[in-house]
């Protein structure tokens, strides 16, 4: 169980203008999960891809089962047991289970034998799933099973997985763990690629950290704190958030009864929804996904209209106001999924910029653009929050998550709002950028600004609110200071048993 | 008026050849489209179809190699258009519509000494027993072979899309691009070969009308046929045995309608041409109102990054 199953020697792979990997080297063992830690754009995923056969190293050389290894393509990767879950699903909408499953097969067997077989396995794992419905009607993680589902029936050795929990509801994740500790107990190896250190913690064995398309270092993440990894990833020590006192200050928004009906079929009522917030005052909202939080968001930055009085800006009722009227008056939102709500893709940042930050920064006069303005304004944001990019006329789209999303914040956060609400702010991006998205948050509230934080991630909520509640079904669970709060709390306010005591099920 | 002039049986029976360019055009293009690309120019396609079969059959006497000639013809102008968004990664629609234009040129150049000559007559097939049934066999048994033609590949991309594997690949880059390239399918490989296939089918469906339906050569004489073809593939959902029944409608009401105008009914007769084009893409509407839906990718340009 110890030999060694896959090493990667020297691997360099260049782009015009980057060196994505630069002498990579490492090696992966059978049966033990491998992290491969780094800040976004480290190189990471162009490493995998190299593994996966996607991508053709420049030089370099990789051994698999003690034989040179170098796929040309993907199948000759899968053919020698390497398969690959993707960080976006490799998947196909309109078609069945089985059909998807087929489609990343060799040599698939008839699809009644494939249906038989894909619930089999899906049972041995624990990972229960319909061959026959439609993928585009599955949840997030059910689609991941398909993609694993896909990739166990080949017999792999090597599983790679690219950022597979960014989606996945904690319920999710205790499944998807217990799936691979089987795997590695039958002698498979993992190499697991995430942000979330804790995770890493728990689940790996080993871990190679990348830097600047380099290998920096390598530790083993169980006997590594969360924060010693951040730092051999970042390459220097950088600070966690932290608050600088706290004047509160009036209300400066205030939610009362607000009710609305789902916006679609897949959607998710909101059921009489009450909290305030005051200057100063950052208040966390949690809760797993798909219990109202884009409706929330939506209902607070104004794509969708609530009662006049719902909705309560330093007093005034703006429930009936559009977006840009929000806007204007100091509300401003920051939506989670960043390409093709908060950002528009095949844009340019400055674009993007005059998208929402038109009004606030008078970059229009008379009906014209300011370019000149725009531009001025898009580089602050570019150098305030780091965002890695070649320069501000760069399409949203070319930009990796983590950059897009410290962009796409950074655009609220100077635009000095008076009350933020953030849907998801550090989703996908790494330790330190994260850690810095978290400092502006907070620096904005000691600044006097109102913050509404709703997140799945519990530490980040924990480590910034001064009061939390969670969303449950459409409804806000009681708000309870943040501090002294114990995990079994927040469970059940996640849980929906609003102020009761535990309930036994 | 006079209706008892309309022969149900005759009605029914030139319905079938009526049908068949559109029907094999659309074919082709719902397979272009299923592998998610837009091609726009089925009407250039099928009027250099046309002429080419036509000049083929009128210099060798075979319409069978005429229909071949046709097929390459159709073929080869597509191939430009595979060149242009598949390596040039030009857009779908402008490159599509400058197809159509340069297909109609094109053919009038080439068609200039073959106007007013007939063409080599095709034999009907004549099948014994079968073809003597009474009703029936006027209806269903006693046509030329491309008809069956056509009819077999409905059934033969029916086939093909559901249960073989060809299909489910063409399917899958159709739908997602990218996730088909990232499982190591040749997207632009797959594309080509659709488009080629697509270009084939579209130049049969113009030889048809220039050898068979009507059988001469005069400039533009697809009239349309192709633009049918594409509304056709929209309407039926990207469903084969839908394309064929689009067909058959829009076949059948050419037909009636102008028998119809035979007949003297008074109403007039601008009314009666634009009626198969309203009510074929009227009941095809009424029929894509369920869940069905385009390719994901139709029309998208794929560019394979890393």
């Amino acid at each position: 169980m110890t030999g060694e199953l896959l090493s990667v020697e020297g691997l360099t792979k260049a782009y015009p203008g980057v060196i994505a990997n630069d002498d990579v080297s490492f090696a992966i063992r059978e049966g033990e999960v491998h992290a491969l830690l780094g800040e976004n754009g480290a190189g990471k995923s162009t490493l995998v891809k190299m593994i996966y056969g996607l991508v053709t190293p420049d030089s370099g050389t990789m051994t698999l089962h003690g034989a040179p290894y170098a796929p040309a393509e993907p199948r000759a990767a899968r053919a020698a047991g390497v398969a690959m879950v993707f960080q976006h699903f490799s998947l196909f909408d309109a078609m069945s289970v089985a059909e998807n499953v087929a489609l990343g097969m060799e040599h698939p067997p008839a699809l009644r034998d494939l249906a038989t077989r894909i619930r089999d396995v899906s049972e041995t794992y624990g990972l229960p799933l319909d061959p026959f419905r439609t993928v585009g009607d599955l949840s997030a993680g059910e689609r991941q099973r398909v993609e694993i589902i896909r990739c166990l029936l080949q017999d792999p050795k090597l599983l790679i997985m690219d950022e597979p929990t960014s989606v996945l509801t904690p319920q999710e994740v205790d499944i998807l763990f217990e799936t691979l500790r089987k795997l590695t107990a039958e002698g498979v190896a993992i190499l697991y690629i995430s942000h979330k250190l804790e995770e890493i913690r728990t689940l790996c064995d080993h871990a190679t950290i990348l830097r600047l398309g380099k290998t920096v270092g390598t530790c083993i993440p169980r006997e590594t704190s969360a924060r010693a990894m951040a730092e051999m990833m970042v390459g220097s020590a950088f600070a966690a958030p932290a608050r600088v006192g706290r004047n509160l200050g009036t209300v400066a928004i205030e939610v009362a009864n607000l009710s609305m009906p789902a916006p679609s079929q897949f959607g998710t009522a909101l059921e009489n929804i009450s909290f305030a917030v005051q200057e100063g005052e950052v208040l966390g909202i949690g809760g797993v996904a798909g219990n109202g939080q884009d409706e929330l968001l939506a209902a607070l930055s104004g794509e969708a209209r609530a009662g006049a009085e719902a909705i309560r800006l330093k007093g005034d009722g703006i429930g009936r106001l559009g977006p840009s009227e929000r806007r204007a008056r100091g509300l401003l939102t920051a939506p989670e999924e960043r390409l093709g709500h908060a950002a528009a893709p095949d844009m340019s940042l400055i674009e993007n910029t005059v998208l929402t930050a038109a009004a606030r920064e008078n970059l229009m006069q008379n009906g014209f653009l300011k370019w000149g303005a725009a531009e001025a304004f898009a580089r602050k944001i570019i150098t305030a929050f780091d965002v890695r990019t070649p320069g501000p006329g760069t399409a949203a789209r070319a930009l990796s998550g983590g950059n897009l999303q410290k962009f796409v914040i950074g655009r609220e956060v100077l635009q000095r709002p008076e009350v933020l609400v953030v849907n998801q702010p550090t989703w996908g991006v790494d330790a330190a950028a994260a850690a810095a998205i978290r400092q502006a948050l907070l620096d904005l509230a000691a600044n006097g600004a109102a913050v509404i934080c709703i997140s799945q991630d519990l530490d980040e909520l924990m480590e910034i609110s001064d009061r939390f509640c969670a969303l449950n079904e459409g409804r806000l669970s009681e708000i309870r200071p943040a501090e002294g709060l114990s995990v079994e709390e927040i469970g059940l306010m996640m849980g929906g048993v609003h102020g009761m005591e535990v309930a036994h099920v | 008026m006079d209706f008892g002039s309309i022969n149900p049986v005759l009605l029914l029976a030139s319905l079938m050849v009526a049908a068949t360019p559109i029907l094999l055009a659309a074919l082709g293009e719902l397979v272009v489209e299923r592998a998610g690309v837009l091609n726009l120019g089925v009407e250039g396609m099928m009027i250099i179809g046309a002429i080419c079969g036509f000049a083929v059959a009128v210099n060798t006497g075979s319409p069978v190699l005429g229909f071949v000639a046709a097929a390459g013809g159709g073929a080869l102008l597509s191939l430009l258009f595979a060149l242009l968004t598949q390596f040039a990664l030009a857009n779908q629609v402008a490159s599509g519509l400058a197809l159509t234009l340069f297909g109609l040129g094109l053919s009038a150049l080439l068609g200039q000494g073959y106007v007013g000559i007939k063409p080599p007559p095709v034999g009907k097939l004549d099948i014994p027993l079968l073809g003597d049934i009474p009703v029936l066999g006027p209806i269903l048994f006693s046509h030329d072979l491309m008809v069956y033609f056509g009819l077999g590949l409905v059934l033969a991309i029916w086939a093909m899309l559901k249960y073989t594997r060809a299909g489910l690949v063409l399917r899958a880059v159709g739908e997602n691009h990218d996730a088909a390239h990232a499982l190591g399918y040749k997207v632009v490989r797959i594309r080509v070969l659709a488009i080629l296939f697509g270009g084939a089918c579209a130049g049969l469906g113009g030889a048809y009308i220039s050898l068979i339906r009507v059988p001469q050569w005069t400039e533009g004489m697809t009239a349309g046929a192709g633009w049918i073809a594409l509304a056709l593939v929209v309407f039926a959902s990207w469903k084969a045995g839908r394309v064929l029944l689009g067909a058959w409608i829009f076949g059948g009401v050419t037909v009636l309608q102008l028998n119809l105008q035979a007949a003297g009914i008074a109403i007039p007769v601008e009314y009666l041409s634009m009626s198969p084009y309203l009510i074929t893409i009227l009941v095809l509407v009424i029929m894509s109102a369920d869940r069905s839906r385009a390719p994901a990718s139709l029309g998208r340009i794929f560019h394979a990054s890393q």
